[in-house]
């Protein structure tokens, strides 16, 4: 099994150690996961699925929770 | 310590709000009761739309001038009321429901409603996310929605500024005969009494013919675009009409956030206030047979509120055997829609005014009249 995954992270090509959950991939890309109504930028608060602020478009699916996620090969993830 | 005013009006939900704001307006000193928040209630719960609806002649004929009262009024809302004329669209599932399309078309025509027959093809186009295949859909342009809680705010703060005063966190122990008292042991003098407290009316008014009709709603996060009208089955309709049973119906709603509001459900006899999670996944159940990618989306919160419903589905609007006594609720789930017309005709009748359109079907002894007659 190869020990790292090539996925997209905002159109850039980055390749993550296996086991690199999403919201760290954003992090490695230096890129918030999204920004707020008001505009201001976020990025994980909690690291466990309950703030809510690392929410970011995987695969087309806006709203995911990234700290939740496992990075996947080819995965294609955005900023909201 | 005791006040004296023109007029009390007992609940500051929309349909309160309204009243307060038409009374001030002419000119009559106001005082609102509100024993929480205002808009707090049904008003809060509710979906917020601005529809036409022809369940009866009488209903279509009340909130087409409720609906035109909200039109006077939409260019003076402020932008947290989030007023969007994003339109309705009667899906037709089958050709059985395009007849049903068909009928409306030509009901709403005659009441000059203006709306437009979809076909299949052409409903794809306006709401791709709908499944495939669908007959087709009537959309009617005029309609709308809004956040409800707001614009009671907008509507209290208009009443205000006509001079009314808002009595918040006190609660009514007994109105009637020109006395309001209040659970701090202020009693207020008025003329004129409106109770305007929805399903609550009946914890003063025991005999009012008012039940409670419990609904739940569930709204996502944000996804701009998912779709863009309100959607409503056409089977909502026997969904609406069943007086005895629990029932669901495929209703959702854009919001300005982007968010969906999706119902309904309807219920009787349930006075829990906790989630009823079978309904809850029937009505999700329900809301994917239409929008199949519904699932992947996610959901903010759930919850529920209680109509106030009448045996003949129409509201209680105007006097009462007590001269000081008017009502204005049993709204069912249009009290938004027409909470402006209510407060119109309510004022009509107690400046003896000629109402714009008949208040016969909304006379609250319409019901003494059943009574005596039994």
């Amino acid at each position: 099994m190869p020990e790292h995954i090539a996925l997209m992270v905002n159109g850039s090509a980055l390749s993550v150690k296996r086991g690199t959950s999403v919201a760290a991939a954003i992090m490695i890309a230096g890129s918030p996961c999204r920004t707020s109504v008001s505009g201001e930028p976020r990025a994980p608060l909690c690291g466990m699925g309950i703030c809510f602020e690392c929410r970011a478009i995987v695969n087309g699916l806006p709203h995911c929770r990234t700290c939740q996620m496992l990075c996947e090969p080819g995965m294609e993830i955005c900023c909201q | 310590m005791n006040r004296s005013y023109d007029a009390v009006v007992i609940g500051a939900g929309i349909v309160g709000a309204a009243c307060a704001c038409e009374l001030a307006h002419e000119g009559l000193r106001v005082a609102i009761v509100e024993r929480d928040l205002i808009g707090g209630g049904a008003t809060a719960a509710g979906m917020g739309h601005i529809v036409v609806m022809d369940d009866s002649p009488a209903q279509l004929a009340l909130t087409r001038y409720s609906q035109s009262l909200w039109n006077e009024l939409r260019p003076s809302l402020p932008s947290n009321v989030e007023y969007d004329r994003c339109g309705t669209l009667w899906i037709a599932a089958d050709e059985e429901e395009m007849n049903e399309v068909r009928r409306k078309h030509a009901l709403y025509a005659n009441a000059n409603v203006p709306t437009e027959i979809l076909d299949g093809h052409a409903l794809i186009e306006a709401e791709p996310n709908l499944r495939k295949p669908l007959a087709g859909a009537l959309l009617v342009p005029s309609d709308a929605v809004l956040y409800p809680p707001c614009a009671a705010t907008y509507l209290t703060t208009c009443a205000e500024q006509n001079g009314a005063a808002l009595l918040l966190g006190k609660t009514v122990v007994a109105a009637g005969q020109g006395k309001v008292s209040l659970n701090d042991r202020t009693i207020i003098t008025a003329k004129y009494i409106v109770h305007a407290t929805g399903a609550a009316a009946v914890s003063l008014l025991p005999d009012l013919p008012i039940k409670k009709r419990k609904g739940h709603l569930l709204i996502t996060d944000r996804y701009p675009d998912f779709v863009r009208h309100q959607l409503v089955e056409l089977g909502y309709l026997k969904s609406a009409h069943s007086v005895t049973s629990d029932s669901v119906a495929f209703n959702v709603q854009p919001r300005r956030t982007g968010q969906l509001l999706i119902g309904s459900s309807r219920q009787y006899g349930a006075e829990d206030s906790a989630i009823d999670h079978g309904i809850l996944e029937s009505m999700l159940k329900r809301a994917c047979e239409y929008l199949p990618n519904l699932g992947a989306l996610s959901t903010i919160r759930a919850w529920i509120g209680f109509r106030a419903a009448t045996p003949d589905k129409l509201p209680l609007i105007g006097p009462t055997e007590d001269p000081t006594v008017f009502l204005a609720t049993g709204h069912e789930g249009l009290g938004i829609t027409t909470s402006l017309a209510t407060a119109r005709l309510l004022v009509d009748s107690i400046l003896t005014r000629q109402p714009a359109i008949p208040v016969e079907p909304y006379l609250p002894a319409r019901f003494v009249r059943e009574t005596a007659h039994a």
